[in-house]
């Protein structure tokens, strides 16, 4: 089917996960769609006017507005530190863009909402430590626990066919930890121990079992 | 609190308010939005706390991200009404948990001005009159699918359709759905103006 037609049910969400990635991708390229969809939204927005639900309990406005309120305190003391400079906040916040915009049309809103939850959980992370790629292009921010994010902030797309790989050496031994294409923040898929060394390098899209390509960036977690 | 400030600001204004971390802000739109949010949260969810959780996601979503609002793209209460529903049609899908009934007698929103309310009244019934104008299948597979969290492919299996069938139909119904609105548009324009205060 023609993805154009995909409008309508996007705009419903009625759209399954991959065809609402397969849509919102197609949709980065599509002005057509983009102006169908600011048609179709108005409709769902006038839908959800007439859901005719009950009134919310007075106290969700209370706990909305805590939450937000704690989620500020915990963001500002990482923009103010040394080390987590603008870059990393302004990162942040084009990772949370994805999130919800209907600007942006090249990912997917939901699975985004999850994503930026999850990095916000790290880079919000007062204690979190962050360590600079030698090449200083690139951090890696670190929890306690040892959850990582890589916030990347200078490099080309990856190459059709490629992707970025993150890999984590110890004792000569790489084990992957995670893919990207672009720069920006992506969460690591395993915990980070001290002593460890995370590593990027470019491979064939999907990524391999072991490292191939030349290493572009390393951060030491000592 | 600064609400009485507030209160001549568009919604837009405020989204670039709350992108610069005014919890007043917030506050006022969730004043604005909120009671529609958490309706459409709980018609799809039917059940209190998953809607609080829906509208709390989209709420705190829009905190951490109002800086990526588009105002040319969108007013800001679609936009945060989008975020909504996508929170809530996800969470129903996880949930397994559908109905599809219209809500009995829904009480009317009791809080806000007798012109909010008033507004909001009028709102539905024009919705729900543009629906009635809708053939039986169209509108089926939009309510189905709008409110009952339904995706194309299970509306297909459990209407016993063609998926294509199932896409023209929501795909015609809305087409129609915007024709209609716009003849009896009540909302009039949309705002464009915007407001910067620091």
């Amino acid at each position: 089917m023609d993805v154009h037609e995909l409008t309508a049910g996007y705009a419903l969400d009625a759209l399954d996960p991959a065809e609402r990635a397969h849509y919102e991708e197609h949709l980065s390229s599509c002005e057509r769609c983009r102006e169908e969809l600011q048609g179709f939204w108005k409709v769902s927005s006038a839908l959800a006017h007439a859901a005719g639900g009950p009134m919310p309990p007075a106290s969700l406005r209370g706990r909305i507005l805590e939450q937000a309120r704690s989620e500020r305190s915990n963001v500002i003391p990482l923009r103010r530190s040394r080390f987590a400079v603008p870059a990393l906040s302004s990162l942040a916040a084009a990772a949370a863009v994805a999130a919800i915009g209907l600007g942006l049309w090249a990912t997917s809103l939901s699975r985004d909402l999850d994503r930026a939850e999850s990095e916000r959980a790290v880079l919000g992370d007062p204690n979190a430590r962050t360590f600079e790629s030698a090449n200083r292009e690139a951090r890696l921010v670190v929890t306690p626990s040892g959850d990582a994010a890589l916030v990347v902030r200078t490099l080309p797309p990856a190459p059709a066919g490629k992707d970025y790989e993150i890999w984590i050496f110890e004792d000569g031994v790489a084990r992957r930890a995670g893919l990207f294409e672009r720069p920006g923040v992506t969460l690591l898929t395993r915990r980070i121990e001290p002593g460890q060394t995370v590593a990027v390098t470019l491979e064939a899209d999907g990524g391999v079992d072991a490292p191939t390509g030349a290493t572009l960036f390393t951060a030491a977690s000592a | 609190m600064r609400r009485r400030d507030l209160a001549h600001l568009s919604d837009e204004a405020l989204v670039a308010l709350v992108s610069r971390s005014d919890e007043s802000a917030l506050a006022e739109l969730y004043d604005r939005v909120g009671g529609i949010a958490y309706g459409l949260a709980y018609r799809i969810l039917r059940d209190e706390s998953l809607a609080e959780d829906a509208v709390q996601e989209a709420f705190l979503g829009l905190w951490r991200s109002a800086g990526s609002f588009i105002p040319e793209r969108a007013k800001a209460s679609t936009w945060i009404l989008t975020l909504v529903h996508r929170r809530a049609v996800d969470l129903v899908r996880r949930e397994q948990r559908r109905r599809t009934e219209p809500i009995e007698n829904a009480p009317e929103p009791s809080e806000g001005s007798a012109e909010e309310a008033a507004w909001l009244r009028l709102e539905r019934e024009r919705v729900q009159a543009a629906l009635a104008e809708l053939p039986d299948q169209q509108r089926e597979a939009i309510e189905l699918a709008y409110y009952g969290g339904y995706s194309q492919a299970e509306l297909a299996e459990r209407l016993g359709q063609p998926l294509g069938t199932i896409k023209s139909r929501m795909f015609a119904g809305l087409a129609r759905l915007r024709e209609l609105l716009d003849d009896i548009d009540g909302t009039g324009a949309e705002r464009t103006s915007w407001t910067f205060t620091s």
